[in-house]
């Protein structure tokens, strides 16, 4: 429970890091965090493979996907968020504060439904489950869930191919 | 053992914070990153669940969205500096030419 | 040959067709196919008659369907054909007398450049009055209605580039057009009330409470009546008759004198039970009839056109009709018809000649002992006006009279009122014969070069002649051929008794007033010629009323120009424009206004249309949460 709340807290701290931060490179760097502490919290769930998928794709390769997209591009204009005060550009002050409502709303919704929900005692066989190992998940990968493999691999092979075709200089 | 609701709650939060920065930041990399994190919460919404009905499905369907996410966000970096190049702006107000 | 009547449509069909399509190529020949193909429509009509003739009284009415023309849920109209003695009768004259003219204008207008067209729209007119007596449903009798309408036009305004003649064309088909919309009226009141348009039905159900109650039958009756003054030309709608005098003589003589004004005359006849039920309609009729006789009686012995004469003639005369049919004298009414068409075309066919051998001239102010120099013309013309004014012996006499006998019957200021036209009736058809054939020539250079009409002319004319004295005696009090003949389709008694005393003395009265009238005509312009003016000059300007038809046209011109032609043009600007294209164009208008308004969502900022699938999810999920 304890270590629930520490990284509860850190995965949000870092989560609003992302979203207000000034400078790109601030907000990539509190994305690993973010990415990090829900590691941890695989482990915790008994999913160590998926924790450690976790740390090798979205912290290992995505994040420094972010990290050479700002190095390349830059990363724009620092008054980009708004203080309160600022002139808003376009029409896009009453918008914001119907996001604002909005996600409060949503927030309140998901808390009530997925508590209100059926959250009965645990079902399932423990010996399936296998505690999340990795000879657990591969023996059912290769098993029931082969074609979201397969076409899972496909999928990566045509990010692959866009990838490349979009970023060719002419 | 942590009750799964607790779980839920908290990817719940880090969805609406992720929506949040969605709508609020102008910065095109910066929505992308709340993209992300919406995934996120998401997958681990999954986990808990696969863990509370003791089933592996969860856990292969977060291992698919995984690769999707890392598929959707090489293209989609692609597409934004494709983008940014021409524009000479990261502000996502500046990409209007569907308006009217 | 009863289930070969329709034959009798074929041959005016295909002659009208042929001429239309090959008439260029035809010239001359086209009037010999006119002929010969309404010779095979009399010839079927006779044969028809014959048929008829010789099956007993009762079984005289057969109702042939030939098609069913449409269907609508309830609505269902046959194209068919109701052969019963009164439809036979009206065929055979409108075959014959259409014949006889056929071949009279195949002389007539053999120098016309336009010579086959003109025998196109006769043989097309003939086939519509067919269509018209023929019909055994009131929507096919309408288009026959409309048929002959149409080809009135056609003829009157054949000679088109003649201004006055088009307007006189147009003058006829729009006042007929009012008719035609009382007639339309009356149908749909048929229909409602009986739901049914065929004679059969409409006729046994006349006496079913449905017609015979609120009043249902005197709105149809008068609607019909308002058709039947249209079609033949009686007040309010006769101004359109003298106008029609404008087309060839020919034209005048078959469809303004024998046989397409008759429709309305048959039209009421035919629908004897639904006036039998209505005494109003009845009234109306009758007194519509007798007071349009006096009336185009006095300008009659006004005019000095001798069409127009005529063609007031005419009018006076179908008032007499409508007097018989109103008082319920069906049978008398159609006799008189048949009378009438005889000698009026005789005259109409008279005056043609006169107008050939004159090249053209019309006034008999200019004409004057013309006996001498066209002596067929002048007998025929004369045993015309015999019959025309009533003398005794002369078929006008005997329908008249049967007529005034009924009228009397009914009511004696209907007879009185009749007696006193029939005087005006003798004294302007002899004024005509005196002037223009007795007497001092008035114009030596027209005078010198009349001559007579060649005999494809002047046969014709003495074969009306021949029916024009003799055509009356199947009327004869106490022989009454027309009386059992006709009887039966108007639920009469059949042959009458032998007459009353004071039939007797009807008819001499009716004699006296017609010789008397010929006498006073004889007297006023033959003996003592200053007579007629020092009557108008004693009668000043009632005189010149009467001379311009009491200002009625002149009141019909003033009402359209001054109210109809207002209000038409406020409607086009009013309703037209403002409302119904304002709406129309309002509905584009407002289609691209709300298309604007709606653009506004495409703003092209992402952030927006992020926005609204957060929205979108957040409502989803609280109707999830709240269901």
């Amino acid at each position: 429970m304890f270590l629930f709340v520490i990284f509860g807290a850190v995965a949000i701290a870092a989560a609003l890091g992302v979203v207000l931060s000034r400078k790109p490179v601030y907000s990539a760097l509190s994305l690993l965090l973010n990415f990090a502490a829900l590691a941890a919290f695989y482990v915790m769930l008994q999913a160590q493979f998926l924790a450690a998928v976790q740390v090798i794709t979205y912290a290992g390769a995505i994040v420094v996907l972010f990290l050479f997209v700002v190095m390349l591009i830059g990363g724009g204009a620092l008054t980009d968020l708004p203080r309160p005060g600022d002139r808003v550009r376009g029409s896009l002050a009453w918008p914001r504060i119907v996001a604002a409502l909005g996600l409060l709303v949503l927030l309140a919704g998901l808390a009530y439904g997925l508590i209100s929900g059926q959250l009965g005692t645990a079902q399932g066989s423990a010996a399936a489950f296998g505690q999340g190992s990795v000879q657990a998940i591969g023996s059912v990968l290769y098993t029931s869930y082969l074609l979201p493999f397969e076409l899972a691999s496909v999928l990566l092979l045509v990010g692959m191919i866009g990838a490349v075709v979009l970023t060719r200089k002419e | 053992m942590v009750p799964t609701s607790y779980y839920l709650i908290l990817s719940a939060i880090l969805f609406a914070i992720g929506a949040a920065g969605v709508l609020i930041r102008r910065n095109v990399l910066i929505i992308f990153m709340s993209v992300e994190m919406m995934i996120n919460s998401v997958d681990l919404t999954f986990v808990a669940l696969a863990r509370q009905f003791m089933q592996l499905n969860g856990q292969i369907f977060v291992l698919v969205a995984m690769v999707v996410a890392a598929t959707e966000v090489a293209v989609g970096l692609s597409i934004v500096m494709t983008i940014v190049r021409h524009k000479d702006s990261m502000n996502v107000d500046d990409v209007n030419l569907l308006k009217g | 040959m009863l289930d070969h009547a329709w034959l009798m449509l074929l041959f005016p069909a295909a002659g009208a067709l042929v001429i239309a399509f090959f008439g260029t190529r035809l010239g001359r020949a086209a009037g010999w196919l006119a002929s010969a193909m309404v010779a095979l429509s009399f010839g079927a009509a006779v044969a028809l008659f014959v048929g008829l003739a010789g099956l007993p009284a009762a079984g005289r009415s057969h109702d042939l369907a030939l098609w069913s023309w449409m269907g609508a849920g309830t609505f269902h109209v046959n194209v068919g054909l109701l052969i019963d003695q009164l439809s036979a009768t009206m065929a055979l004259i409108v075959t014959g007398i259409s014949l006889l003219i056929h071949i009279y204008s195949a002389g007539y207008m053999e120098e016309d450049p336009r010579f086959p067209r003109f025998f196109a729209y006769m043989n097309f007119f003939v086939l519509m009055m067919l269509t018209l007596v023929l019909a055994d449903n009131y929507l096919l009798l309408f288009v026959g209605w409309e048929g002959v309408g149409l080809a009135s036009y056609l003829l009157i305004g054949f000679w088109f580039d003649r201004p006055s003649a088009a307007d006189a064309g147009n003058k006829a088909f729009l006042v007929n057009r009012i008719g035609d919309f009382g007639l339309l009226v009356a149908m749909f009141f048929i229909w409602s009330s009986v739901g049914s348009l065929q004679f059969a039905d409409v006729f046994s159900q006349a006496a079913t409470a449905r017609l015979a109650g609120a009043g249902v039958a005197t709105t149809i009756t008068l609607l019909m009546l308002l058709a039947c003054t249209g079609k033949s030309a009686q007040l309010p709608l006769f101004v359109w008759l003298p106008d029609a005098m404008e087309g060839p003589t020919p034209v005048s003589a078959l469809i303004h004198a024998a046989t397409m004004v008759t429709a309305g005359v048959y039209l009421i006849a035919r629908s004897h039970s639904l006036f039998d039920l209505s005494p109003t309609g009845a009234a109306w009729v009758a007194w519509i009839g007798v007071i349009t006789a006096l009336f185009a009686g006095t300008i009659a012995l006004t005019i000095t056109d001798l069409k127009r004469i005529l063609a007031y003639s005419t009018i006076s005369q179908l008032g007499y009709m409508f007097l018989g049919v109103g008082v319920g004298a069906y049978a008398s009414g159609i006799f008189h018809l048949m009378t009438h068409a005889f000698f009026k075309a005789l005259l109409f066919l008279a005056a043609g000649s006169v107008m050939h051998g004159l090249n053209g001239e019309l006034d008999i102010r200019k004409m004057g002992n013309l006996r001498a120099k066209m002596p067929v013309t002048y007998w025929t013309f004369l045993a015309g006006a015999a019959a025309l004014a009533g003398i005794p012996l002369f078929s006008g006499f005997f329908s008249k009279d049967e007529i005034l006998y009924a009228a009397y019957q009914r009511s004696p200021a209907l007879w009185l009122v009749g007696l006193v036209a029939a005087a005006c009736t003798a004294v302007y058809a002899f004024r005509a014969v005196f002037v223009a054939f007795w007497g001092q020539e008035r114009d030596r250079r027209l005078f010198s070069h009349a001559h007579e009409s060649p005999p494809l002319m002047t046969v014709p004319l003495i074969i009306l002649a021949v029916g024009a004295v003799l055509a009356g005696y199947v009327g004869l009090p106490g022989l009454s051929l027309v009386e059992s003949w006709l009887g039966p389709v108007f639920g009469g008694a059949g042959p009458q008794a032998a007459p009353t005393a004071a039939q007797w003395l009807l008819l001499a009265v009716s004699a006296l007033v017609a010789v008397g009238g010929a006498a006073f005509a004889y007297w006023a312009y033959v003996v003592e010629p200053e007579v007629p003016k020092q009557v108008r000059g004693a009668l000043g300007w009632a005189f010149t009323a009467v001379e311009n038809k009491y200002y009625i046209d002149w009141l019909y011109n003033a009402f359209i120009r001054e109210v109809v032609r207002p209000l038409a043009g406020w409607f086009a600007a009013g309703v037209d424009q403002f409302g119904i294209d304002g709406a129309v164009n309002g509905m584009a208008g407002i289609t691209g206004w709300l298309g604007v308004q709606a653009r506004k969502v495409e703003t092209g900022l992402i952030g927006l249309y992020a926005l609204s699938i957060l929205l979108g999810a957040a409502a989803l999920v609280v109707w999830l949460v709240v269901r």
